[in-house]
């Protein structure tokens, strides 16, 4: 069913349940590293392996980043709290059970309040937070042969244990209501947010594309006006923004559709398929898997002291919300403008640019036109390019100087994408600093005038639009280099027609 | 020194004629070697004996000391060491056909501390199979056979290790405690057992039972050996995170202490009566009666919630081990049934698990999966833990009033081969006495106090304490070897069909 024809019928209902790779140097309770691609099996040891006596001791590092977070969302700190296990059989989990929290999560009670576009301007949704709590992620498992890239007929599976035993962190919100058609966007700043929480916490990289930050998706419809929620399907492993937005709005289509259709929606779980944009049917939910879960009686309960909850609070750095109302303010943007920079997941490196000596309207201008458009050429993100914000910086003081034209400064950003070091370096070795003296533009001006003696008697007759043409050629002389703005005055000076 | 001198010494004489120079490792191991070449096809102590690795460590140890390094009570003492440990130079199996032939690429912890103390690993003794069982009887590699008389069990689960003891094929043995897989053994096979308190010896490389009663400890001839090596093994390890950061109680002090003068001791209620044989009962009352004379103050002391403390155990250990056991899956150690091609993981793992695992091993997974699941958790799992609690609640009242508790080890002496195979009940009841202590956590310890007179088998005493005060119990345990004139060179233990 058409997504408009849904909405006028059907309320939705969402859940969000993201997970969290922390960058911590160790794993969840080993000491292996968490180098991400590895050769596989080489970030292993007894403990991740689950050789038989091998017992969890807990990373200190991974509890600290979960109460901070937990405090960034404006949770309750549990002063007390157990790790569970989560018993079930799958060859990538080594001890058949994940050491998980079940109902005893370390941080509970918060929200994250987030901004949508609309037509009418941008309006803000408090999502509210069920908890936040500390898990270990599985190995990695791939299935060779076969028609599905699943296990089931498969020729065989190979499975890498290095991921197995990271930390992760689950954020689990309570379900978020009254979204009406906004729903889908509501689902993609609720993630887009809490991403740019967890960076700005530095507890990890949130590669979505590496995976480091996974959502699963829950959408229920409920016909408008009820006041009972739907069942409702969960949406696996949705690993970008789009994504997210694009799982809500398929499956509020798709639910309509069974639903006007008289039929049931089934509780099962879906994976969402980037390349088609909609989810598959996995297996169903109903005939649920039993976790057994129970406190781990390998690990001591977590027990933070209320000094230490205290002393983390103190120390979070600025986040996100009050960075943006902050710059806005600072940098003088508009409503527009700073939407286009959050859209553009670029504050923070304009901000390190403005802090690099750039001024915030140049830094916007570059990372906003020039870099978004890189980024999107090479598909990756912003902050993926291989450019730090003191080289833009460093661009934009060589244009403000007067050492490059904008054209000119492209090409050293090529440079410095390509890898050829520096900016000063790159303008060195391309040789692109702009002809401006005027002795060496003198001649590239003087040989003009007499390879065009039409147009500069045009020129000398008072037709001074002709000289464009003219310094056309100074500039093709010049291979680019030459003070365009510059050469015009030499050609109208010698030619007297100023 | 004769091979006979030797094997007859405690390990306390044995490491001090070694730091002497009286005798060599070497000279000692060669001893206990040959001794197990002798007998052990008729106790079946061993797994896995290594003659080489043995003797090399012992080599070590004497050019250690010929280099005139300070060496420590124990170095160059062979030792028996329960195959649940891992150990990098020798298989590790916990007596299942799942692990035949595993090689673990670590040391355990208390191995690690056996390596550091100078101990010489003679081999890995058998066990009930992942340390389930009273009698070594659900061993996949076959029962382990009493010394004082072959036709019946040694106890278990660390059968393999008393039986080892007991036959003096070793002087000391670790074993594990999940429900009294120590004291047990060590009461029916005449020796000194130890619990220590939980989180007290590191479970770091320690195949897992039950990981919130599971404690590592020593089995040996006299109290004072115990102390020794409940010392050796014992402290704080990073690696286990239930390890308790404090110093090691004062056992050895406490064992060579050996009085009571004063002590409080609390005779507990539950234990005794019906099921209860009348030459065990008759051993431990002559016990207390005789540590009543050396000037402690007995009473006695009902501890009501003891008397579910059996169920509650056959609830949560079978629940912890069915999470536990699960690691063992034929997919990166062990053994790997059906993989022939056309089968799947799932089912690869599952004909693994029905082809590897003993009835026994299979009968607690089974229980303790139901227990844990949704719908029965609060009924099963949730109550045992209630059970915990009112029994912690009990030692703490108790410990309130005396120093230490006492009771029979076991209800009855070492039991006939094959008699409680076919009737799990009976075979749990042998715990009856001995799970307390693992539910609360606390020390305890078991001593011979004589055979009984119906069948002239060993009859344990067992000891309890609070947590951290594991000296108390070998005060007890060594007043009372004292006043029984058990003291040297196991005068009680050369009552045995093995005697030397
Ligand atoms: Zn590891």
């Amino acid at each position: 069913m058409a997504y408009d024809d849904a909405m006028r019928r059907y309320e939705p209902v969402l859940g969000l349940e993201t997970h969290v790779e922390l960058g911590t140097a160790s794993k969840m309770f080993c000491s292996c590293a968490t180098e991400f691609g590895a050769a596989p099996n080489t970030q292993v040891c007894p403990v991740c392996l689950a050789l038989p006596g091998s017992l969890p001791v807990v990373n200190g590092t991974a509890v600290e980043s979960a109460i901070r977070l937990g405090l960034a969302l404006n949770c309750s700190i549990a002063s007390w709290c157990r790790f569970a296990r989560k018993n079930y059989f799958y060859p990538d989990m080594p001890k058949n059970y994940q050491i998980s929290q079940h109902d005893e999560p370390l941080c509970t009670d918060g929200y994250l309040d987030v901004v949508v576009d609309t037509p009418e301007g941008p309006r803000e949704f408090r999502v509210e937070i069920e908890r936040v709590h500390m898990e270990e992620d599985t190995g990695k498992t791939s299935h060779v042969g076969g028609a599905t890239g699943r296990i089931h007929g498969a020729d065989y599976s190979i499975v890498d244990y290095n991921r197995a035993g990271i930390p992760l962190l689950e954020i689990v919100t309570r379900p978020i209501e009254h979204t009406g058609d906004l729903a889908p966007q509501v689902a993609r700043a609720y993630v887009a947010e809490l991403r740019d929480l967890v960076r700005s916490l530095g507890i990890s990289d949130v590669r979505m594309e590496e995976g480091s930050l996974r959502c699963d998706v829950n959408v229920s419809l409920m016909p408008r006006g009820a006041d009972e929620w739907g069942t409702r399907s969960e949406t696996k492993n949705v690993n970008s923004l789009r994504s997210v937005e694009r799982a809500v709005r398929s499956e509020i289509e798709r639910q309509a559709g069974v639903l006007d259709a008289g039929g049931r929606v089934a509780q099962e779980t879906r994976h969402f398929q980037e390349n088609i944009g909609r989810s598959i049917s996995g297996r169903s939910k109903e005939e649920a898997q039993d976790y057994r879960y129970f406190p781990d009686p390998d690990l001591v309960p977590v027990a933070p002291s209320a000094e230490w909850v205290e002393e983390l609070r103190a120390g979070l750095p600025e986040l996100p919300a009050a960075k943006r109302s902050r710059v806005k303010r600072e940098w003088e943007l508009s409503d527009e403008e700073l939407r286009d920079l959050v859209n553009a997941d670029a504050i923070d490196l304009v901000a390190a640019t403005v802090d690099a000596g750039a001024s915030p309207t140049d830094a916007r201008k570059w990372w906003l036109n020039e870099l978004s458009r890189r980024a999107t050429e090479s598909e990756t993100e912003l902050s993926a390019l291989p450019i730090t914000p003191a080289q833009v910086a460093r661009v934009i003081a060589l244009v403000t100087e007067g050492t490059l034209t904008n054209k000119l400064a492209r090409q050293v950003v090529d440079g410095v994408l390509n890898g050829e070091g520096d900016p000063d370096t790159v303008v060195e070795a391309r040789g692109l600093t702009v002809v401006s003296d005027d002795s060496a533009l003198g001649a590239a001006v003087d040989q003009a005038i007499a390879d065009n003696p039409d147009i500069a008697e045009k020129i000398r007759g008072g037709k001074v639009a002709a000289a464009g043409a003219l310094v056309g050629a100074v500039m093709k002389a010049t291979r680019g280099q030459a003070d365009a703005g510059r050469a015009r005055e030499l050609i109208l000076e010698r030619l007297g027609a100023q | 020194m004769t091979s006979t001198d030797l094997i007859r010494m405690s390990a306390a004489e044995l490491g001090a004629a070694i730091g002497s120079g009286e005798t060599s490792s070497v000279e000692a191991t060669e001893a206990y070697l040959d001794r197990i070449a002798d007998v052990d096809g008729d106790v079946h102590a061993f797994l896995h004996v290594d003659r080489e690795t043995a003797l090399e460590q012992a080599r070590a140890v004497d050019a250690r000391r010929a280099a005139g390094e300070e060496t420590g009570p124990l170095a160059g003492v062979p030792i028996a060491h329960k195959d649940v440990f891992t150990t990098t130079d020798m298989p590790t199996t916990a007596a299942s056909k799942i692990l035949e032939g595993w090689r673990p690429p670590y040391d355990a912890t208390v191995t690690s501390r056996l390596r550091d103390a100078g101990l010489v690993i003679l081999g890995k003794t058998n066990m009930d199979e992942f340390a389930m069982g009273s009698s070594t009887e659900n061993s996949a590699y076959g029962v382990s056979r009493n010394p004082w008389d072959l036709s019946r069990v040694p106890g278990g689960s660390s059968g393999g290790s008393s039986a080892a003891v007991a036959a003096f094929e070793a002087p000391l043995a670790t074993g594990t405690d999940t429900g009294g897989s120590i004291r047990q053994p060590a009461a029916v096979c005449g020796l000194v057992g130890a619990k220590p308190t939980y989180g007290g010896s590191s479970r770091y490389g320690m195949i897992a039972f039950a990981s919130s009663l599971d404690t590592p400890g020593p089995l040996a001839r006299t109290v004072l050996d115990a102390a020794l090596l409940h010392e050796a093994v014992s402290g704080h390890d990073p690696k286990d995170s239930t390890s308790i950061d404090a110093p090691v109680p004062p056992v050895v002090e406490a064992a060579r202490r050996a009085d009571v003068e004063g002590l409080r001791i609390g005779v507990v209620k539950e234990f005794g009566g019906e099921g209860y044989q009348a030459g065990v009962l008759q051993r431990f009352q002559e016990a207390v009666e005789l540590l009543e004379s050396l000037g402690a103050k007995v009473v006695e002391v009902s501890c009501p919630a003891f008397d579910a403390a059996l169920d509650a155990f056959y609830l949560i250990a079978p629940s912890e081990c069915s999470s536990n056991l699960a690691r063992f899956d034929a997919m990166r150690y062990g053994l790997r049934v059906g993989d022939d091609g056309t089968r799947s993981a799932e089912e690869v793992m599952a004909l693994t698990r029905a082809e590897g695992f003993g009835p026994e091993v299979k009968r607690r997974i089974m229980l303790g999966t139901y227990a844990l699941s949704s719908g029965y958790y609060d009924a099963y799992y949730g109550s045992a833990q209630q059970v915990r609690t009112l029994i912690k609640r009990d030692f703490d009242a108790a410990f309130d009033n005396v120093d230490v508790l006492v009771s029979p080890t076991a209800p009855t002496t070492a039991f006939p081969i094959g008699e409680r195979v076919g009737d799990p009940m009976a075979m749990y009841r042998a715990d009856l006495c001995t799970v307390p202590a693992n539910l609360a956590g606390n020390a305890a310890l078991s001593v011979p106090c004589g055979l009984a007179p119906e069948d002239g088998l060993p009859v344990g005493l067992q000891v309890m304490a609070p947590a951290l005060a594991d000296d108390r119990t070998y005060r007890v345990g060594a007043a009372l070897e004292a006043a029984l004139g058990n003291k040297d060179n196991g005068a009680l233990l050369n009552k045995n069909a093995f005697a030397v």
